[in-house]
């Protein structure tokens, strides 16, 4: 990602460089890294206990290899909880793209007072804690005060269930990210737009391609290093979910919200099994670390594409 | 004709627009609607009604409310600070030095933000017990800083990087020395950087649900675990549940105003140059 400074050292390093200068940026790096590495103790732990019979509950536990892994890898509850956790991520962050895409276009197009006020207050929402974003929709979704409630009823449609109904709560969660991290994509896209190079679009007139041939052909292949990053960022955040499906139901009604985040948590907390919460996580976790990389790769190649269109 | 083709696609394009922003903003609107309906007329009126200051006066003056905010700002401030002292240094050797390794450990403290906060929280609980720092503004200072470090020296390291390495050695032949040219000449030019940095970093602390439910009990209540007492205890008090979100998102909101310009990138980490 950044290498623009390779050479400000290279210098240094064609003399013989004595070893306490050459020791100097680690002892700089090392306080920052020293207080956030403590935090690796914990994730090496959580692989070795993993493979214990640890709870809270007894005071000896006992290693026995795989056993919680194959038990929980043959249960239902955990496939269930991964494909929670798929659903759940993939309409947020698709709607979240999609939307934050849309509406940064619009205000960039428009340009007029409105969308300037807007490009400012829209930001609202992202700076809300989720629980808050929770909270809100509660008051808003409220079958007996909500406004929500009050507004269907003149359509006659009374007590919609939301969050309460198995069929509707994974829509009801997935609104509430949606409102609250659409700004997100729509910020970074809004950046995206408004760096775009303007010489390839004056040829794109000359050469009298329609908006949609542009768009496909020329904005959204430069937008993509923007797009990429804003994926990043919500598909590693969806993916491990857990304040806003907390707050509404604590994973109900019965388990139809339970992603791996939550189950994880219940089963270490409410049910005491430590050794047992942690194969949900730590699956987790691998899959987190796949397709961030794969995500970073793609931008990484969309950013050098970006670059030649540019000339 | 071209004209009038043009005028509807523009109507079309403001009325998308009006209808996102009502999505996105009244259900702040209402939340602050409802901080001034008395309990009475809650389930009777919709708009119109007497407003009262009843419930501000409930939780500011007649709940703990108080103290949660300070317990935020305490844990949130303090990670900030911690992540400031240790994260702007490293976030120059980042930028500067070329080492073995840079990019793995630049990584490195990336790939925290993106460790679920479940994994990392079960392991601790222990720990922290075991320590004696559960439940302490220390403890919660600390795993903060998962949240604060990695966004403070990516993004500051992109700061330092905007600044030509040519003045530096500029300064360096007049002889001024390191420490001088760190404090009094880098410093101030990343300052409103560092300082949007900083804010951001104490708005997610802020915001942050997951470390301090877990990792703190009853001495300490950050806001955003002390709010879901309003939502269990009495369901029917609904102005002071609006009061307690209202006042605990106002300073997130008002201090993403300030920092408006450096957002994009505090928010992407650097990636993005907004």
């Amino acid at each position: 990602m950044k290498e623009q400074n390779k050479n400000s050292t290279a210098a240094n390093e064609l003399n013989v460089v004595p070893f306490k200068t050459r020791m100097r940026p680690y002892l700089i790096v090392a306080p920052a890294l020293l207080i956030t590495i403590g935090i690796m103790i914990p994730f090496i732990m959580s692989i070795y206990y993993s493979l214990t019979s640890y709870s809270f509950r007894l005071p000896n536990y006992s290693f026995i290899g795989l056993k919680n892994w194959i038990a929980i890898l043959k249960s239902g509850g955990f496939w269930k909880a991964v494909w929670v956790t798929l659903r759940y991520a993939f309409f947020s962050t698709a709607l979240e793209m999609l939307l934050g895409m849309g509406v940064a276009m619009l205000l960039n197009n428009l340009n007029n007072k409105f969308s300037k006020i807007l490009r400012v207050a829209l930001i609202f929402p992202l700076m809300v804690a989720p629980i808050t974003a929770t909270i809100i929709w509660q008051l808003m979704l409220n079958n007996s005060v909500g406004i929500v409630e009050k507004f269907l009823n003149i359509f006659g449609v009374y007590n919609f269930p939301w969050a309460a109904g198995a069929s509707t709560a994974m829509m009801t969660v997935v609104m509430i990210d949606v409102w609250v991290n659409t700004s997100f994509c729509m910020l970074l896209v809004l950046a995206g737009l408004q760096s775009l190079p303007k010489s390839p679009f004056e040829s794109a007139k000359i050469d009298g391609g329609s908006p949609w041939f542009n768009f496909i052909n020329l904005t959204l292949p430069m937008l993509k290093p923007s797009l990429y990053i804003a994926l990043l960022f919500r598909l590693m955040a969806a993916l491990q979910e857990y304040a806003i499906i907390f707050g509404l139901t604590k994973g109900g009604p019965g388990d139809t919200l339970m992603n791996l985040s939550l189950t994880s948590y219940q089963t270490g907390f409410q049910f005491q099994k430590f050794g047992y919460a942690l194969p949900y996580i730590l699956v987790l976790w691998i899959f987190i670390n796949m397709v961030a990389k794969q995500i970073v790769k793609r931008q990484r190649a969309a950013q050098k594409q970006a670059a030649g269109l540019e000339e | 004709m071209n004209s009038n083709k043009k005028l509807l696609g523009a109507i079309v394009q403001n009325l998308l627009l009006v209808i996102y922003a009502i999505f996105a903003l009244f259900p702040l609107i209402w939340m602050v609607i409802l901080t001034f309906k008395p309990d009475t007329q809650m389930y009777t009126t919709t708009f119109i009604f007497d407003p009262t200051l009843d419930n501000y006066k409930e939780v500011l003056f007649n709940s703990d409310y108080i103290s949660y905010m300070i317990d935020s700002l305490i844990v949130s401030g303090g990670a900030v600070i911690v992540s400031v002292v240790a994260g702007v240094p490293a976030a120059y050797a980042l930028a500067r030095y070329n080492f073995p390794k840079k990019e793995d450990i630049a990584f490195q403290i990336l790939s925290f933000k993106f460790a679920p906060e479940i994994l990392v929280v079960l392991p601790l609980f222990m720990i922290f017990q075991k320590l004696r720092i559960y439940d302490t503004h220390f403890g919660l200072i600390w795993v903060y800083q998962l949240i604060s470090m990695p966004l403070l020296i990516w993004v500051v390291r992109g700061y330092f990087e905007d600044i030509s390495v040519e003045i530096e050695h500029a300064a360096q032949v007049d002889g001024y020395t390191w420490y001088q040219i760190f404090f009094k000449m880098l410093i101030p030019l990343i300052k409103p950087g560092l300082v949007s940095a900083a804010l951001l970093a104490f708005i997610f602390a802020w915001n942050s649900f997951t470390f301090p439910l877990i990792l703190a009990g009853t001495n300490v209540q950050p806001i955003t675990v002390a709010i879901t007492k309003f939502l269990g205890t009495d369901s029917a008090h609904y102005g002071q549940l609006a009061v307690a979100a209202t006042v605990s998102a106002l300073p997130a909101i008002i201090f993403a105003l300030c920092i408006q310009k450096h957002l994009v990138r505090g928010l992407s980490f650097g990636a993005v140059k907004g």
